[in-house]
Order: structure tokens, then sequence, then C-alpha cells
């Protein structure tokens, strides 16, 4: 698949399969593009050339109708969680049931209190969005994501600004969805180890393309430059500290203008 | 939607189009969205209830500054007893739709803008895409109806409390007699009046709300972003207003 912003090519060449029931994740460092992997996926952007597909159909030439349904079997979990703040915790999570089924107001509080309770808020059901910590926003946004019951969850960047406790808790629960509930996971991240914990299967990508593929402790082994430059976090290497630019002491002999 | 070698002139004919194109996309979703009235109503009162104190308390002074002006100027042709035709036409016609309209733009027009902005650069409309919900539907229409039904209301207090405001200053304070005020007003103002601001607020509500909407949901999304979002909103609201109240005042004249 190749996929270009501007002519610029984000990827070129890339070939990934996340395989049903399992947990797959995409690392890499900062601006590889693994968030636009994931618009990719759920049909906000489209390939240039190539395909991707989602339970076997391909996403770049859907209706809107028929994306719509496909992510009506998909939840995203969002960096930032991205509730809705006008509206309190129980109103979030309640939120997908009110737009798509005309269940009795009964049932989807069950709904909603039996998600809240496995994301361990249920006490927290008539906070306002802005009232919750950076973890417990994630997880009021993991429990919007699951209320649907969907085939594929999609985490982009779970643990981004977590302290260590929110972040074990976003794990655990990340692999009690998928293994309670046979959810296909795709998570986006550059946290090393907690992936390691969870991770059947791993990709690292770099320069638009995958540039190491296996299972977490197979990454770990890997020779290859770029594997030990990203899973042993060196400053310098095949990703350049610094950003392109002109020699350092001719730049500062230089007379300021 | 402008690119950086855009004269001024191509570059508002292109938002002219983009947004007459959102207006249909809009337009689209009307009806569905009449589906969930709630969010509806919860919009009209954001924008018409929550604005009502700021347009009561601006038709009062106006009113007044009316009474004083009108009774300054129609005293010299010994004709003050016409106060409240004056005030009633003014108010009807020109000085409610229009006011209103502009402290509308300012108050609820930039509310819109901020909250659909910061929508927008928290993902919460992205998140709405990812839910399979339109945000169109769901966050636009529902604003955009709100703002239309809550205008002709607002003003219509405008009006209201104006004309209560050129009767105080009038009655109260010159001396106009109070049945010549209210019998001459009815007498000369008709449904025709009554009409054409009607006509006008409608036309003020389709685009304050539609300008507001529309900055809101194409904005950049950053905190500089949003904000110039919600200037442009009151300044292409404010202009648009008075060039629209011209072709509708110069219309409306033409039929009569």
């Amino acid at each position: 698949m190749r996929y270009a912003i501007g002519g610029r090519a984000i990827f070129d060449g890339l070939d990934i399969t996340a395989r049903r029931g399992r947990i797959t994740a995409f690392m890499g460092p900062s601006g590889t593009g693994k968030t636009t992997l994931l618009r990719l996926i759920t049909g906000q952007v489209h390939a240039e050339r190539g395909s991707v597909r989602v339970f076997g159909e391909e996403v770049s030439t859907m209706s809107s109708k028929d994306l719509f349904a496909l992510r009506r079997r998909m939840g995203m979990l969002f960096q930032n969680g991205a509730l809705l703040t006008d509206e309190d915790v129980y109103e979030n999570v309640a939120f997908p049931l009110r737009a798509h089924t005309k269940l009795p107001e009964s049932l989807i509080r069950q709904l909603v209190l039996t998600k809240l309770h496995a994301v361990g808020l249920r006490g927290g059901a008539r906070l306002m969005a802005a009232e919750l910590s950076g973890g417990m926003a994630r997880r009021v946004a993991l429990a919007r994501a699951v209320v649907m019951d969907p085939d594929i969850l999609i985490y982009d960047e779970p643990f981004v600004g977590l302290d260590p406790i929110s972040m074990g808790v976003i794990c655990r629960l990340i692999k009690q969805m998928n293994e309670a509930l046979g959810i296909t996971s795709i998570v986006v991240s550059h946290d090393v180890h907690e992936l390691a914990t969870i991770a059947h299967e791993s990709f690292l990508l770099s320069q638009g393309k995958v540039v190491a593929a296996g299972t977490p402790d197979e990454l770990n082994r890997s020779t290859a430059p770029e594997v030990r430059q990203f899973m042993g976090g060196l400053a310098d290497g095949p990703v350049p500290f610094h950003y392109p630019a002109p020699d350092y002491f001719s730049q500062l002999l230089e007379v300021a203008p | 939607m402008s690119t950086p070698g855009d004269s001024l002139v191509v570059a508002w004919l292109r938002r002219l189009g983009a947004m007459t194109l959102f207006l249909g996309q809009i337009l689209a979703r009307i009806i569905p969205s009449f589906g969930k009235p709630g969010l509806i109503v919860k919009q009209i009162y954001n924008a018409g209830a929550r604005s009502l104190v700021i347009v009561m308390l601006s038709g009062l002074f106006v009113g007044m500054v009316l009474g004083l002006l009108g009774f300054d100027t129609l005293q010299r042709f010994g004709s003050e007893d016409s106060l409240g035709v004056l005030a009633a036409l003014g108010m009807l016609k020109v000085l409610g739709p229009v006011l209103t309209a502009l402290l509308f733009a300012g108050r609820a027009g930039t509310s819109l803008t901020s909250e659909i902005g910061l929508m927008k650069s928290t993902d919460q409309l992205t998140a709405m895409q990812m839910m399979a919900v339109d945000p169109l539907r769901h966050v636009i229409a529902p604003r955009f109806i709100g703002g239309i039904i809550a205008m002709p209301l607002l003003a219509a207090t405008f009006s209201v409390v104006g004309l209560y405001g050129a009767q105080l200053i009038g009655v109260q304070q010159m001396g106009v007699d109070v049945g010549a005020f209210w019998s001459q007003t009815q007498n000369a103002v008709d449904l025709h009046d009554a009409n054409e601001g009607i006509v006008k607020s409608l036309v003020f509500g389709v685009a304050c709300s539609l300008i507001a909407v529309y900055e809101g949901f194409h904005c950049e999304p950053t905190p500089e972003g949003v904000g110039l979002a919600t200037t442009r909103t009151v300044v292409t609201s404010s202009v648009m207003v008075l060039l629209l109240n011209y072709l509708l005042t110069a219309a409306f004249l033409t039929r009569s």
C-alpha cells in the first residue's frame, strides 16, 4: 500500500496483516505515520495505491453508508480519550447506544453500568469529562469503545501521559478485552515495554515501511540497527538525532543578520 | 479553503462556494435531525434563552434612545404623537432584526464557533465519525436549526421591549399622550411591516448560524485556529447582516 500527503510518501510498499482475535502492535518513532495507519484502517483517509481490507472488504471503495456500517463493528480509543466534554461519564458511554439503537432506558443503564464497572468507574458515572484525570478519561473512552461490542478495537497511543498505575490498568484492560471478548485489537504505541506484555505480534515501522515484525521477544533479539535503536531507546542511529542542518560551527560563526 | 496565491476576491468567492456546499450538506440532514428533537431544543435554549437578557437589555436601551431622538425630531413638526409609529416601524423593520442579528453573532455565533472548533481540536468530531455517528447530523444541523428558530423569537422580543423603551421615554418622560402613542401605532403598523421583520430575522438567522457552524467546523484545530475562526464569525456575520439588510429593505420597498 502507498499513501502520500502533498507528494511526500508516508507509506510506500507497506504490507501488514493483523490477525483476528489477536493483539497486534504497531510501533515506531514519532512521525512514522502510526496514527495515519489507523486513519487508513478506519477509512478516514484512503490509500493512493494498493488496498486496505477490513473483514475482507476494501475500505477505500466503500460508500459512506458501508463505511459507517463497518465502523459500527469497530471501537477506537483516542490518544486524548476524545470524550464529549458537555456530557458526563454515563452519557459519554451511552452515546453510541442512543445513536444507533432504540433500547429502553433500563437496558441502556444496565449496559453502561456493566461497561463502567469493567473499567472500574461505575462510581464516577456522574462525573463530567473535565473532572477526570488522564487515566480515568482513557478508561471511560475504553468503556465507550466497547459498549457496542465491537469486533475490532483500535487503540491510538493508549499509554501516552499516564502514570505507571494508570498505564498498568490500561494494559490489563486491553488484555482482558481481548481475552474475555475475543476482540481483535490493534495498538499503536511507542511504549515498547508495555506492548511487550500484551501484544501477540508487533510491527516496527520506520520511514514508511515495516523494518521488523514478530513477537516482542523476537524484536528484542533482533540485531537490525533500526530495531536496536528503537528498542534500546538510543538517541542516534538510522533515525538521526539532529534534524538536517548546516555545519554547526560554521553556523555559530556566521554574523547574525 | 483558500490557497496562498489567491487574491482577496478569489479567496472570498472560494469561501462563499464552500459555504454554499456546506449549506447543502446541512440541508440534506435537516429532516433526519428532527428525529432527535431534544438536540434541537437544547440548541434553541443555548442560542435563544441564553441570549435573552442581553437582547432585552439592548432592546430597552435602543428603544429609549429612539424615544428621545424621535421625540426631539417629531416635535419640530408638531407630530410627537407619531412617536409610537416611528418606534414601532423602526424596531419591527430594521432595528429589531439587525441589532438582534449583530448581538446574536457576538453572543451565540462566537459560542457556536468556539464550541464546534474545540470539539474538532479535541477529536470529538472524529470520535463521532468513528462511532458511525455523522457530526453534521448530530452536531451541526441541530445548532443550525436552533439558531434559525431562536433568531425571530429574539428579534420579536427585542422589538417589543424596544417599543416599551420608547414608550417609557416618550410617554412617561416627555409627556406624549399614551392613547395617541398606542392608537397611532395600531393604525399605522400592519402585517406587512411585521412580515418584513420576520423575513429579515429568518434570513439573518440562516446567515449567522451558517457562518458560525461553518467557521467552527472548518477551523484549524489549534488554539489560534479556533480564535481566528471565532473572530471571522463575528466579522463575516456582521458584514453579511448589514449587506442582507440593505438588499431585503430594497426588495420590500420595491414590492410595496
